[in-house]
C-alpha cells in the first residue's frame, strides 16, 4: 500500500461497515492493510449496501439490474467511460486525463456549473468487474465499483453497481449535495434503467412529444438560461 | 393539432397544442381515425388517479394512418395501424416471455418511482394516462407519437374497417386475457361480474373458447341485455341474490371459474382509497371488494378466478379462508395487448368475433367533452363512444 492510499483512507477508521458494502474488490488494499478487524455481514445473503446501518463519513449506494445483452458487451460499453455520460444524466462529459490511465468526469451541477473529478482504475477484471476512484486532489472522495454477473438462463447479465463517496465540504459541496450527491441512491437507480433501455432497445425511452421536451433537452435549456 | 386535454376534475377541453413529432429512433407518428373513451378515462375525470397535469392529452384505445416513421420503425406510411395501450419494448425480459404489460424500458427511469414504491416494481408505459404510467400524450387527438412502434401497432387490412378493428388497442384483449386467465374448458359454467366493455367482451371470449354456459351480473337492463344477446344468461344483482342463483344455476356445486369484471376500467389502477372512489364513481351498486368477496364465495372448490378489474390499491376483510380452503387458482393482471391482437384480428376477419354492437355514440374530437360527460352521466346507455377526428362536428 502507498502513502497516498494511506492518506487517502486517513479519515475512514470507522467506516467498517464500508468495506463489506464494497466489498475486498473496490476497497482490497485497504481493507488488507486496516488495524481494526472486519465484521463480517453473516446475518445472511443480502449485499452489505442494503443493511439497517451507516457507513461513517461515507455515504455507500448500490443497486443492481438485469439486462438482457452479454456481459461482454455491456462491460465493454461502461470500460469506455465517455458512453457514461449517454445514460448518467449528472455526468457532462468524460475524457481521457493526461496522465496514463485516467480520466476527467466533468460533472453538473447548480447554475450551469460543474465539477471536475480525476479518476483511475483501482482494479479491473476483464469482462467482470471494474473499480474506479477519485485521485488526490479531486474536488469529491468517491470511488464506484460495476459488476457483471452472468444472470440465470436467457436472462442476460446482472450488473451491480456501488459507490461510495464523501461528501465534501463548503461550497462545492453545497452544490454537489443539491446536484448530484444528496439523493445518489435514486440517481444510481435512474442511471442504471437508463443504461438497461439503452442497450436493450437502443433507446432511452421518453415521453416527450417533441424533441425539445424530453429531460435532456430541458436541463440543458435550464442551464444556458 | 386539435387534442382533448386534462385540466382537472370534470374539466376536459378540446384545445389546440403542438403537434408531434419523431423523438427516438424506433418512434412513428400516425394521425388518428378512431379514439376511443374507456371506462378508464372516467377515473381521470373524475380526478381519483394522481400523477396528472393539467394538458395532459388522454386516450389509450387508438388507431390511426402512419404518416412519419424513425429510422428504426418498421411501419410504413400509408398503413393503418391499431396501437395497444400498453407500451412495450419487445426487448426485456418481461417482453419477451409476452408479459408485455410488464415491459421494463417503456415507462421513462425518472418517472418509474412512484409506482416502484407502490408495487414493488415499476409499471410500464402506458398512453394517455397518469405520469405513473410514464406521462404519454394519447391519442385523442389529431396526431399520436408511438413509441416502440416495431413492436405495438399491428397493421389493419385495408377492408376492415375502423369500427371493426379498433377495441383491438384494449378491451378486446382485454376481455380475452380475462377469460383466459379463467382457463375455461368446455364443461365450465362460467360467472362474469360487471357488463361494462370488458365484462361483455370476456363474456363473448368464454363463449368462443367452449363454455358451457357464461353468466353475466350487473344491474344495467340494456348492459345486461347486451350480455344476452351475446348468449349469456343474466343475473341482475338489484333484484336476484346473486349466490343463491349461482349455485342453483351451476347445479349445486358452485361455478367452475369466475370474472370479476367489475372494474372494467381494467389498465387503470388507484391507490389506497381506491375501494371508496370504486364505490361512488363505478355506479354498480355493489361495491368492488363485495364483488370479489362474492365470486370467491360463488367459485366451486378448485375453482378458477380470473381478475380483470382494477385494484390499485389495498383492500380490507379479503376472505383469505376461502382463498386458501378452497384450493382456487387465481390470475390477474394488465392486459398483455401484443400478445392476442394478432389472433384476436384473424378472429375478427373470420367472423367469430364482431364488438361494434358495444359502440352506442360516434362523435367528432370537437365534441369530446360531451362525450365524457355523457359516458359518465348515461352509463345505461352510452356503452362506447369513439371520436372520429375526421368527422365533420354537428350542431
Amino acid at each position: 500500500m502507498t502513502s497516498h492510499d494511506d492518506e487517502r483512507f486517513g479519515g475512514f477508521g470507522t467506516a467498517a461497515g464500508i468495506g463489506l458494502a464494497l466489498g475486498a474488490a473496490a476497497l482490497g488494499a485497504f481493507l488488507s492493510t486496516r488495524s481494526q478487524p472486519r465484521r463480517d455481514h453473516d446475518g445472511d445473503s443480502a449485499p452489505g449496501f442494503t443493511q439497517r446501518r451507516s457507513f461513517g463519513k461515507y455515504d455507500v449506494t448500490g443497486r443492481t439490474v438485469t439486462i438482457r445483452k452479454p456481459k461482454s458487451e455491456l462491460y465493454a460499453f461502461w470500460r469506455n467511460f465517455q458512453n457514461l455520460p449517454q445514460v448518467m444524466e449528472n455526468l457532462e462529459s468524460v475524457r481521457p486525463s493526461q496522465t496514463e490511465g485516467r480520466s476527467i468526469w466533468t460533472i453538473k451541477a447548480p447554475g450551469g456549473r460543474t465539477v471536475e473529478v480525476e479518476t483511475e482504475i483501482a482494479r479491473e477484471v476483464e469482462g467482470e468487474l471494474i473499480a474506479w476512484r477519485s485521485v488526490e486532489g479531486s474536488e469529491i472522495d468517491t470511488e464506484g465499483r460495476v459488476t457483471f454477473e452472468d444472470a440465470p438462463g436467457e436472462r442476460g447479465t446482472r450488473v451491480g453497481l456501488i459507490i461510495a463517496y464523501r461528501p465534501p465540504a463548503g461550497e462545492v459541496g453545497r452544490l454537489l449535495a443539491k446536484a448530484f450527491l444528496r439523493e445518489p441512491a435514486v440517481q444510481a437507480r435512474h442511471d442504471l434503467k437508463r443504461l438497461k433501455m439503452l442497450m436493450e432497445t437502443g433507446e432511452i425511452a421518453t415521453s416527450a412529444r417533441r424533441k425539445d421536451q424530453t429531460r435532456a433537452a430541458q436541463q440543458n435549456q435550464q442551464e444556458n438560461a | 393539432m386539435r387534442a382533448l386535454t386534462w385540466h382537472g376534475t370534470k374539466d376536459v377541453r378540446v384545445e389546440t397544442v403542438d403537434d408531434p413529432e419523431i423523438v427516438n429512433p424506433r418512434d412513428a407518428i400516425i394521425k388518428i381515425t378512431s379514439t376511443a373513451i374507456c371506462g378508464s378515462d372516467l377515473h381521470l375525470y373524475d380526478g381519483v388517479i394522481p400523477g396528472l397535469q393539467p394538458g395532459d392529452i388522454l386516450g389509450h384505445e387508438n388507431m390511426g394512418e402512419v404518416v412519419e416513421v424513425g429510422p428504426k420503425s418498421t411501419l410504413k406510411k400509408g398503413q393503418r395501424v391499431v396501437v395497444p395501450f400498453t407500451i412495450s419494448c419487445g426487448g426485456c425480459f418481461h417482453c419477451q416471455i409476452e408479459q408485455y404489460s410488464a415491459c421494463e424500458n417503456s415507462n421513462p427511469a425518472e418517472k418509474q418511482d412512484a409506482s416502484t414504491a407502490l408495487y414493488g416494481q415499476p409499471m410500464a408505459g402506458l398512453f394517455g394516462y397518469s405520469h405513473l404510467t410514464g406521462g404519454y400524450s394519447g391519442g385523442q387527438a389529431e396526431y399520436l407519437r408511438v413509441p416502440f412502434s416495431d413492436v405495438g401497432p399491428i397493421v389493419i387490412p385495408d377492408h376492415l374497417e375502423d369500427d371493426k378493428v379498433l377495441f383491438l388497442s384494449d378491451i378486446l384483449p382485454t376481455g380475452w386475457m380475462a377469460a383466459e386467465n379463467a382457463d375455461i374448458q368446455p364443461d365450465d359454467t362460467v360467472a362474469v361480474w360487471g357488463c361494462g366493455p370488458v365484462g361483455l367482451f370476456a363474456v363473448q371470449s368464454a363463449l368462443a373458447m367452449g363454455a358451457a354456459k357464461v353468466i353475466a351480473i350487473d344491474h344495467y337492463p340494456h348492459r345486461l341485455e347486451l350480455a344476452r344477446k351475446l348468449g349469456a344468461k343474466v343475473i341482475n344483482f338489484r333484484e336476484t341474490h346473486v349466490l343463491d342463483a349461482l349455485m342453483e344455476m351451476s347445479g349445486g356445486i358452485g361455478v367452475d371459474a369466475v370474472i370479476d369484471a367489475v372494474g372494467m376500467e381494467a389498465h387503470g389502477f388507484a391507490f389506497d382509497n381506491m375501494l371508496e372512489v370504486v364505490k361512488q364513481k363505478v355506479g354498480i351498486g355493489a361495491d368492488r371488494a363485495h364483488a370479489l368477496r362474492e365470486a370467491l364465495l360463488a367459485v366451486r372448490f378448485g375453482g378458477k378466478v380470473s381478475i380483470p378489474g382494477v385494484y390499485g390499491g389495498l383492500t380490507d376483510k379479503f376472505p383469505t379462508g376461502a382463498l386458501m380452503e378452497k384450493g382456487i387458482q387465481l390470475r390477474t393482471g394488465q392486459t398483455h395487448v401484443q400478445k392476442y391482437t394478432k389472433t384476436l384480428l384473424e378472429k375478427i376477419e373470420d367472423g367469430t368475433l364482431d364488438t361494434t354492437f358495444l359502440i352506442s355514440h360516434r362523435l367528432p374530437l370537437e365534441q369530446a367533452a360531451e362525450g365524457y360527460k355523457n359516458f359518465k352521466e348515461q352509463q345505461d346507455t352510452w356503452t362506447k363512444v369513439v371520436l372520429k377526428p375526421g368527422m365533420e362536428a354537428t350542431a
